[in-house]
C-alpha cells in the first residue's frame, strides 16, 4: 500500500489549507467607525426590498456623514440561518431585515433588539405593529411591507366555464365566506372538470391566517392545536373542497410554476407579492387577472420588518436609518421598485401607490386593490414560539391526503401525534 | 497450509526495523550539531504531519467533542447558554418514529445508489480500459457529472421527476404507462435521488477503477490471450480481483458519503424536508431540520452523535466483511491475526491427527478454518 506518500499528500493539503486559513483569517477586518466622524452602516436584506442604491443614495445626500452599503442573501431562509447565528453576538448589519415566519422566533430575543423610539408606531397598521410588540410592550421591528390577499384567477378559463370575467363581477361573485368560494369552485368543477384552486396547502394557509388563536394559547403560549374545534373544521372544510377542486399540486413545486402557466388551475389566493411570481413564471399567459375579494374578509400572508441589534457600533444611526426607510414616501418607492406593498397608514393615501397599475394582470389597478384588501385585514393572528412547526406539519398532513399516502383521518392523527412531540 | 504462505512475512516486521533502539555501546560524546540532526531525522516527520492534526484537532476534534457536550443540554443558540438535561435528548431522538423512518430511508438510498454505482463503474472503467479512439476525451467525459454542483443536478432532476409534468412521467405516459408517483411513493423517491447520486458519483468511482486496472500489468493479459482465455474470462480472473485493495477504498468512501447523503434530497422538492410523509427523509436531513429549522441543537448534536455511533459502526462491519470478502494484498496478510492463529493450530491438530493415525497421505481437510479456504482462491487455483 501506498499509505505513506497518501497520508504524505494529505498532510501537504492539510497544511497548504491551514497556511490558508490562518492568512484569510488575518486579513484586516473592515472598520465601520472612523475618526472624522463618518459612519458606515450595513442593512442587511433578502430576496428584494426595492432598496435601490439611488435610494439609499438619497439617504447618503441627506446625511453627508453616512455611506449605507446594502448586502443582500438570496432567500429568506439563508437570512434566517445568519441571523440566529450572530444575534446577540458579534456579525449582523446594523439594519437587519426579518420575515413574519420567522418572527416569533424572533421575538423570544426581543431584548437583544434595539426598541423602535416612541411616537413612530402610529405609522403603521395596528396590527402590524402588535406583531412585533413583546410581553413588556417593546416595539422591535420598523414594519416594511406586508401581504394583503386578494384573489387572483385566470379570466380565460372563467369564460370557458361560463363565470363572469371582469373584475368587478368577480369579485361580486366570490364575496361572502369560505364556503361561498368553494360553492363556486364546485360549479366550475362540475362544468368543466377541471381544478379550481392549486392546492389545500396554499388555500388552507389563507385560511388559518384569519384565525386570531389558532395554534397556540396568547397567553400562555401553549400549544392548543390539537384542541382547537376551529382548526380541525378549516382542516376538514378545505379538504373535503381539495378532494374535486384542488389541482393538487403543492405550492413553489416545479409542477405548481407548470400549472401557472398552462391552466392547471382556475384561482388562487393571491397576495401582492405573488402578481411578481406569476408574472414571471407565465410570461405569455394573458388570462390572469386579480380580483378585489377575499374569502371571510381580508387576510396577510407574509411581510417584513426591520430590526436593529441592540450591541451594533451604531445603534442610533441605524435606527434613524431604519426609520427612514420605513417612511411612507420611502416604502411607496420601494414598492414601485419592487413591489413590497407598504404597511404605512399614509402610504394608502398616495397616488403613487392608489393609482399604480399593473400591465400584465389585464391593466388592474393592483394599487387600489390591494389598498382595500389591506384595509379589510381586521385579525392579527397570533403566533408564538412553535407556531412555524405546528403550520409546517399541518401543511404535510394536508399534503399527506392531497397526493394519495393516507386519507382524511389518518393524517389528522398523526398530525396530533407529531405536534404532541413538539416543545 | 494454504493460508500462511501467502502472506509476505517481510512486511510485518519491516517498519521496525529502522525506528528500534539502537545497540546499547559505550557512552560518547555526540556533538551538538550531530544530536541536533538525529532530532531532525526523529522528529521532522512529525513536524511535516502536524499541520493536518494540528487542524483537525481545531476543526474535526473539537466540534466532536463539543457536540458530546451540547447534546447533553437543552441548547440556546443565540444566548449561548444551556441547562443539563443528561440523555434527555438521546431518549427523543430514538423515541421519534420519524428517526427510524430517517434510517431506514438512510439505508435504502444508500443501497440503491452504492451497489449499481459500483458495478456499473467497474463495467465502464472495464469499456475505457480497451483500446478505443479518443480515449482522454471519453475519460475525461465520464467526470463531467462529478464536476457539476450537486445542487444543480438536483435541480435539474427534481425538474425530470416532477409527478404531473416532469420529464419522465411525460414520457411513460407516452408510452402508455401509468405515471410513478415521485414525491408521493417512497420507494420511488427513494429511487429517483439514488439516480442523482449515481449521476454524480459513478464517474468518479470509474476514474478511480480505470486507474487501478490500469496498474495491472499488461503480461497477465497477454499470457492468458494465449492461453486462449475469453475477454469475459480475463475480466474475471485477472482484472476482478487486481482491483480489490481499489474496491475496499471505494466501498468505504462511498459507504461513508452514501450515509450522510444530504443535497439531493434536500433539494427533491420545494421544501427539503423530507417530503409529507418523510417518505425520502434522511438522517442528515432529520439533524439539519432540528438544527436549522428548529434551532434546537442540543437535540440536533444528539442526532449527530447517533450519526457518528451509526457510522463508527457500519464502517467497523464494512472492514470486517471487505477484510474477509476481498483480500488486501499490501496489508498484514489476508487474515486477521486470529484467524491466523486458528489456522495454525487447526493445522498443527491436524499434522497430530494425521501422524497419531499412521499416515499423512489420508489427512481430513482442516474443517476449523472454511472462510481462510474461500477466500484465497487463487491459491487453489
Amino acid at each position: 500500500m501506498k499509505l505513506s506518500r497518501r497520508t504524505r499528500a494529505i498532510a501537504a493539503v492539510a497544511g497548504a489549507a491551514s497556511i490558508a486559513i490562518i492568512a484569510a483569517g488575518c486579513s484586516p477586518a473592515s472598520d465601520s467607525g472612523s475618526e472624522d466622524g463618518t459612519v458606515e452602516l450595513t442593512v442587511a436584506t433578502f430576496n428584494d426590498f426595492g432598496y435601490t442604491d439611488e435610494l439609499l443614495q438619497e439617504y447618503m445626500d441627506e446625511n453627508p456623514n453616512v455611506t449605507v452599503v446594502q448586502n443582500k442573501a438570496a432567500t429568506s431562509n439563508d437570512a434566517r440561518a445568519n441571523y440566529f447565528q450572530k444575534l446577540g453576538k458579534k456579525g449582523l448589519a446594523d439594519v437587519e431585515a426579518i420575515e413574519v415566519d420567522w418572527l416569533p422566533e424572533v421575538m423570544q430575543y426581543s431584548d437583544l433588539l434595539a426598541e423602535v423610539p416612541s411616537g413612530t408606531a402610529d405609522r403603521w397598521l395596528d396590527w402590524k405593529v402588535d406583531a412585533a410588540t413583546d410581553a413588556d410592550g417593546r416595539l422591535i421591528g420598523y414594519g416594511t411591507d406586508i401581504g394583503p390577499e386578494g384573489v387572483c384567477y385566470r379570466s380565460d378559463l372563467f369564460a370557458a366555464a361560463g363565470l363572469p370575467t371582469d373584475r368587478e363581477s368577480v369579485a361580486a361573485l366570490l364575496e361572502g365566506d369560505w364556503a361561498t368560494y368553494f360553492e363556486v369552485g364546485a360549479q366550475y368543477t362540475a362544468t368543466t372538470g377541471k381544478a379550481w384552486f392549486d392546492s389545500a396547502g396554499g388555500t388552507y394557509q389563507g385560511m388559518i391566517n384569519q384565525v386570531e388563536a389558532a395554534y397556540e394559547d396568547p397567553d400562555s403560549g401553549e400549544i392548543i392545536a390539537t384542541d382547537n374545534a376551529e382548526v380541525e373544521d378549516l382542516y376538514n372544510q378545505v379538504l373535503d373542497a381539495s378532494a374535486a377542486q384542488s389541482a393538487h399540486l403543492g405550492q413553489w413545486s416545479d409542477d405548481w410554476f407548470a400549472g401557472l402557466s398552462n391552466g392547471a388551475y382556475a384561482t388562487m389566493l393571491c397576495p401582492g407579492w405573488m402578481l411578481g411570481v406569476i408574472s414571471g413564471n407565465a410570461e405569455g399567459v394573458t388570462g390572469w387577472d386579480v380580483a378585489n375579494v377575499f374569502p371571510n374578509g381580508g387576510g396577510n400572508w407574509g411581510g417584513s420588518y426591520l430590526t436593529v441589534p441592540a450591541n451594533g457600533a451604531h445603534v442610533e444611526e441605524a435606527q434613524k436609518l431604519a426609520d427612514w426607510l420605513t417612511a411612507p414616501e420611502q416604502q411607496i418607492k420601494a414598492f414601485v421598485n419592487a413591489g413590497t406593498f407598504p404597511s404605512q397608514n399614509d402610504a394608502y393615501t398616495d397616488e403613487a401607490l392608489t393609482g399604480f397599475v399593473n400591465e400584465y394582470f389585464n391593466d388592474a389597478p393592483v394599487g387600489q386593490i390591494f389598498t382595500d384588501r389591506a384595509k379589510a385585514v381586521s385579525v392579527a393572528p397570533f403566533k408564538g414560539e412553535f407556531y412555524f412547526q405546528v403550520n409546517d406539519a399541518m401543511q404535510k398532513a394536508l399534503t399527506r391526503v392531497e397526493d394519495g399516502t393516507q386519507d382524511k383521518q389518518a393524517s389528522w392523527d398523526q398530525w396530533v401525534s407529531e405536534v404532541e412531540a413538539i416543545g | 497450509m494454504t493460508t500462511t504462505a501467502t502472506a509476505p512475512p517481510s512486511s510485518a516486521e519491516r517498519p521496525d526495523a529502522p525506528t528500534g533502539p539502537p545497540p546499547r555501546r559505550a557512552p560518547k560524546r555526540i556533538a551538538f550539531g550531530h544530536r541536533l540532526s538525529r532530532w531532525d531525522l526523529k522528529l521532522s516527520p512529525y513536524l511535516y504531519i502536524s499541520p493536518f492534526f494540528i487542524l483537525f484537532l481545531v476543526v474535526g476534534l473539537f466540534p466532536i467533542a463539543y457536540t458530546a457536550v451540547i447534546s447533553f443540554m437543552d441548547w440556546d443558540l443565540v444566548r449561548n447558554s444551556g441547562t443539563f438535561i443528561g440523555f434527555d435528548q438521546y431518549v427523543y431522538v430514538l423515541t421519534q418514529p420519524k428517526f427510524w423512518i430517517a434510517l431506514r430511508n438512510t439505508f435504502s438510498i444508500f443501497l440503491l445508489s452504492s451497489i449499481p454505482q459500483l458495478i456499473l463503474a467497474i463495467f465502464i472503467a472495464a469499456m475505457l480500459d480497451q483500446n478505443i479512439r479518443a480515449r482522454t476525451f471519453w475519460r475525461m467525459g465520464v467526470l463531467l457529472p462529478y464536476v457539476m454542483a450537486p445542487v444543480a443536478v438536483a435541480l435539474i432532476f427534481s425538474n425530470m421527476f416532477g409527478d404531473k409534468y416532469g420529464l419522465v412521467n411525460t414520457t411513460l405516459a407516452d408510452l402508455g404507462i401509468p405515471p410513478i408517483m415521485w414525491h408521493s411513493d417512497a420507494f420511488a423517491s427513494h429511487i429517483a435521488i439514488a439516480t442523482m447520486v449515481n449521476f454524480r458519483w459513478t464517474g468518479y468511482n470509474t476514474l478511480i477503477l480505470l486507474a487501478a486496472m490500469q496498474a495491472i500489468p499488461r503480461d497477465y493479459y497477454e499470457a492468458a490471450a494465449i492461453d486462449g482465455a475469453s475477454k469475459f474470462r480475463q475480466f474475471t480472473a485477472i482484472t476482478v480481483p487486481s482491483l480489490r485493495p481499489t474496491l475496499i477504498f471505494v466501498i468505504i468512501t462511498s459507504t461513508i458519503g452514501g450515509l450522510q447523503i444530504f443535497d439531493e434530497p434536500r433539494m427533491y422538492d420545494q421544501y427539503g424536508t423530507g417530503g409529507a410523509d418523510s417518505q425520502w427523509l434522511t438522517i442528515t436531513l432529520y439533524l439539519y431540520d432540528i438544527g436549522w429549522g428548529q434551532w434546537n441543537f442540543g437535540r440536533a448534536a444528539a442526532l449527530a452523535w447517533i450519526l457518528f455511533l451509526i457510522i463508527l459502526a457500519i464502517g467497523i462491519v464494512n472492514l470486517l466483511v471487505t477484510r474477509r470478502v476481498v483480500r488486501d494484498e499490501g496489508s498484514r496478510g489476508s487474515l486477521g491475526r486470529r484467524e491466523h492463529r486458528a489456522a495454525a493450530r487447526a493445522a498443527r491438530r491436524d499434522l497430530r491427527r494425521a501422524a497419531s493415525s499412521g499416515t499423512l497421505a489420508d489427512a481430513p481437510e482442516p474443517e476449523p478454518a472454511p472462510e481462510s479456504a474461500t477466500d484465497t482462491p487463487e491459491a487453489q487455483r
